[in-house]
């Protein structure tokens, strides 16, 4: 088991709604932007501007009449408390600053002092408070500690959205030179470099090179990895984890298979070699739209009919809610495709055409669930009807294997549980919010592997792999339980297309002789 | 006497009306810059349109979230709806047929009403969660709320008032012919809270009532891919580069 300088909560088999604990969590803020690049990259001040106060109302203003969402949600609360028990963050913490409804007020309590005419001339009675360093502290570290994962929208009844109150305040408090440095570090490579890791474009094609030869060793089979082709049917957008990170390349090999099998010509792209955009997490429409627009070009660079999209749980809801606002409109592209697909429509489909030989006693070994990713879950669809973002990726497993088991129904689908990194939290220094909010996912999980024996929990987004390779440990699972989509349909894959072998493997192995 | 609540009862109408006005063109005037409907979602018009009735007439995601609260909610609020339309009788002439139909079972809705309100009450005091998200404001319109209701079902069961009287009153206020409104102790404090009530309506959470029409995570259609969504300030962004 990890070890943990703060107590990890204990597993149970169900969930269990805590009773609230103030301030259990006040302590924990991520590192701020240390490097004022990172900020001025971003449009952002340097730091933390003198006249804060002032100009942090005016941005709350602002957005108000930019985000009817932020206008409605600031409104409509009626305190119902139908969300309180919802966020994965309060039932893993107690903290009540961590229920929906307690870190929407944080922002809530500000605009009503300043913007509303209750608030204005009776404070006390409607909850109103004057903004203070303490508040914007306050600000800076509850933002922090929510993943946007939409799940408290399903259960308000009126669709209130945390996630846009978060990411509101997130650009607020960049407004002002108050940025997170995970985010904005991030967002500063994507703009520079073309990806989150800032992995350059030599690196890429090194590694695309060493899957081939893989691939090649183990199936004698020379399945393409390209970079940067011109005139490729599709372009594949897929995070950048995807190039080396476990199990995440396990999962980039399974894509190559199934282009291959399919017999379309494909290429990743270096300029875009990054599917992720954080942009959205701090709730910026104009970073977001920059990152975006790198796709549109190398679309256009590359001449390709087609854009599909890795697994990646954000990015698909950029992708497929944001990409034609923020980027399109796609008209050059092929019109008898969505723009974009997901990797999971592109080998559904595949398999319903019979295109794909599956052999599926080669996962017999596994056992495995399936996360739903949030983003995924509650803010995107695959296929041509609502909740084909559940089914298609069952679809996918079951297809290409024979022992799939679902998690508890109050744990997956659209009120599936964050997997406790999303939203911009996945760094180290927010590791103790990571973990205690996993809470409810691991209690689903430890409940199916206990009960009906699974072995494996498969996701199709970088965000939850590297979460769950992260957070596993700390209670008793094993690092590598976490599998990408793609690595079983990549272990079931017959290749029947059978190539020789890569000239430059063969030259380079000339040279050894 | 009369004239005092004649004039407030017109103010408090006034507000009502043009706050709410002016909030709902605020909202309409606002753009959704992202399609950000929480999914699965509707993806034609008419999905979006059901969803909503749902969400409504049923409380939909209440219901999916905690049943108890829902109960009360619902009995709250249907009953409030029964009410509302029972009290229709004071301002139309002739009356029209549905609402004498439901004349009766208004007078019982009035008890789901207050059941209801108590039960939400009963909630934010005991559960310590709503406790800790409950402003004063929150507990007052609650006992608002009851009071009116309690006033009202004095006068249906207990101490009748003149409803001729009432009705005269309120159909000939905006002529300014209202007669003397009858000085019963009940009624006085029913129209009074009443004026509250359309008062702080525009001012106060009762926006929820405009608000969850206007939600986008619950009136957008799920078409993004099909449909290029776009507004006027992302646009103008468009043409600077
Ligand atoms: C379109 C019509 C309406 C809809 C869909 C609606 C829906 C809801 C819902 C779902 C709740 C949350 C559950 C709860 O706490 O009760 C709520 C709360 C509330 N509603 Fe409504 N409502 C409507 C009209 C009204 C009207 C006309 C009033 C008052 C005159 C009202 C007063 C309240 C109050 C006071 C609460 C808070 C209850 C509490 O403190 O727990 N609503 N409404
Ligand atoms: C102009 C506004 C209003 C007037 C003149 C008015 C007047 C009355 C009168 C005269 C009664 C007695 C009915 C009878 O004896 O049969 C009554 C009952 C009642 N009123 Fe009102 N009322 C008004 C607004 C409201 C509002 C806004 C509510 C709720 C929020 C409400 C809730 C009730 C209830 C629950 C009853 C008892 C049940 C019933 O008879 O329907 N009233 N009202
Ligand atoms: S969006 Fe998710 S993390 Fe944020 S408050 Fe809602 S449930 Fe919690
Ligand atoms: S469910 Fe919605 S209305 Fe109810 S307390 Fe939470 S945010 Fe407010």
């Amino acid at each position: 088991m990890a070890k943990a300088d703060f107590e990890v909560p204990e597993l149970k088999k169900h969930v269990e709604v805590p009773a609230i604990k103030e301030g259990a969590m006040a302590h924990l803020k991520p590192f701020v932007v240390k490097n004022p690049d990172h900020n001025t990259d971003l449009g952002f001040p340097g730091e933390l501007v003198d006249d804060w106060h002032d100009k942090a109302l005016e941005k709350l203003g602002d957005l108000c009449s930019r985000y009817r969402s932020l206008q409605v949600y600031l409104d409509a609360c009626v305190k119902c408390g139908s969300c309180t028990d919802k966020c994965h963050y309060f039932l893993g913490t107690a903290d009540p600053k961590n229920m929906p409804v307690g870190r929407q007020d944080l922002l809530r309590k500000v605009y009503r002092r300043y913007f509303t005419l209750a608030g204005k001339y009776f404070p006390k009675l409607v909850g109103a408070e004057d903004l203070t360093r303490e508040t914007l502290d306050e600000w800076y570290s509850y933002y922090h500690q929510c993943s946007q994962c939409r799940r408290c929208s399903v259960f308000c009844p009126y669709g209130i959205d945390t996630a846009e109150i978060s990411m509101a305040a997130r650009e607020i408090l960049d407004s002002i030179g108050y940025g997170q440095k995970y985010c904005n570090e991030i967002i500063a490579k994507v703009h520079k470099v073309g990806n989150n890791l800032g992995l350059p474009g030599p690196a890429i094609e090194d590694t695309l090179l060493g899957l081939e030869e893989d691939v090649w060793d183990e199936d004698e089979v020379w399945v393409k990895y390209p970079l940067d082709v011109e005139g490729a049917d599709i372009l594949l957008v897929t995070p950048s984890a995807d190039f080396f990170a476990e199990p995440h390349v396990d999962g980039l090999i399974g894509y190559g298979k199934v282009f291959h099998e399919a017999g379309v010509s494909w290429t990743l792209s270096t300029t875009a070699s990054e599917a992720g955009n954080f942009g959205m997490f701090i709730g910026s429409y104009e970073n977001m739209r920059r990152v975006s627009m790198r796709i549109r070009k190398a679309a256009l660079e590359l001449k390709v009919k087609r854009i599909v999209f890795g697994e990646c749980g954000h990015a698909w809801r950029i992708a497929y809610s944001f990409l034609n606002t923020l980027a399109g409109p796609f008209d050059f592209l092929d019109p008898n495709y969505p723009v974009p697909q997901h990797i999971c429509e592109f080998t559904w489909g595949q398999i319903q055409d019979g295109k794909l030989e599956l052999d599926k006693s080669e996962n017999d070994e596994i056992t495995p669930t399936f996360h739903d990713s949030c983003n995924v879950a509650r803010a995107s669809r695959m296929g041509d009807k609502p909740g084909g973002q559940f089914e298609i990726p069952r679809n996918v497993i079951k297809a290409v294997c024979n022992n799939y088991v679902d998690m508890h129904h109050d744990t997956i689908g659209e009120q599936t549980f964050c997997c406790g990194g999303g939203g911009g939290l996945l760094t180290d220094d927010l590791m103790e919010i990571r973990v205690k909010g996993a809470l409810p996912r691991m209690n689903a999980l430890k409940q199916v592997v206990e009960d009906q024996g699974v072995t494996h929990v498969a996701a199709i987004c970088a965000i939850c792999k590297s979460q769950f390779t992260k957070v596993l440990p700390y209670y008793g699972f094993e690092m590598d339980q976490i599998l990408s989509v793609h690595q079983l349909v990549s272990n079931a894959i017959v290749l029947n297309r059978k190539t020789g072998k890569p000239e430059w493997l063969e030259e380079d192995e000339d040279e050894d002789e | 006497m009369s004239t005092l609540y004649a004039l407030l009862f017109m103010a408090a109408s006034i507000t009502l009306v043009v706050g709410v006005g002016m909030k709902i063109r605020q909202y309409y005037k606002t753009p959704a810059p992202l399609k950000i409907p929480t999914t699965p979602a509707p993806t034609t018009q008419a999905g979006v349109v059901m969803r909503m009735f749902r969400e409504v007439v049923f409380f939909e995601s209440l219901f999916k979230s905690t049943k108890w609260t829902w109960i009360f909610s619902w009995m709250f609020h249907m009953g409030l709806a029964l009410v509302l339309l029972r009290h229709l009788r004071y301002f139309i002439d002739p009356v029209w047929a549905p609402i004498q139909w439901i004349q009766p079972f208004g007078k019982y809705a009035a008890f789901a009403m207050v059941i209801g309100l108590l039960g939400l009450l009963a909630r934010r005091i005991f559960v310590d969660r709503v406790r800790y998200i409950s402003a004063p404001s929150d507990y007052l319109m609650l006992l608002l709320l009851i009071f009116i209701g309690f006033s009202g079902l004095m006068m249906t069961f207990v101490v009748h008032t003149d409803i001729v009287a009432v009705k005269y009153f309120f159909n000939n206020l905006w002529t300014f012919g209202w007669g003397p409104l009858p000085m019963d102790f009940p009624l006085l404090v029913h129209i009074t809270l009443v004026i509250v009530l359309l008062a702080i309506f525009p001012f106060s959470k009762l926006l929820h009532v405009p608000g969850v029409f206007f939600s986008p995570s619950r009136n957008q259609v799920d078409n993004p891919r099909e449909q290029r969504h776009i507004v006027p300030w992302a646009e103008a962004l468009e043409k600077k580069d």
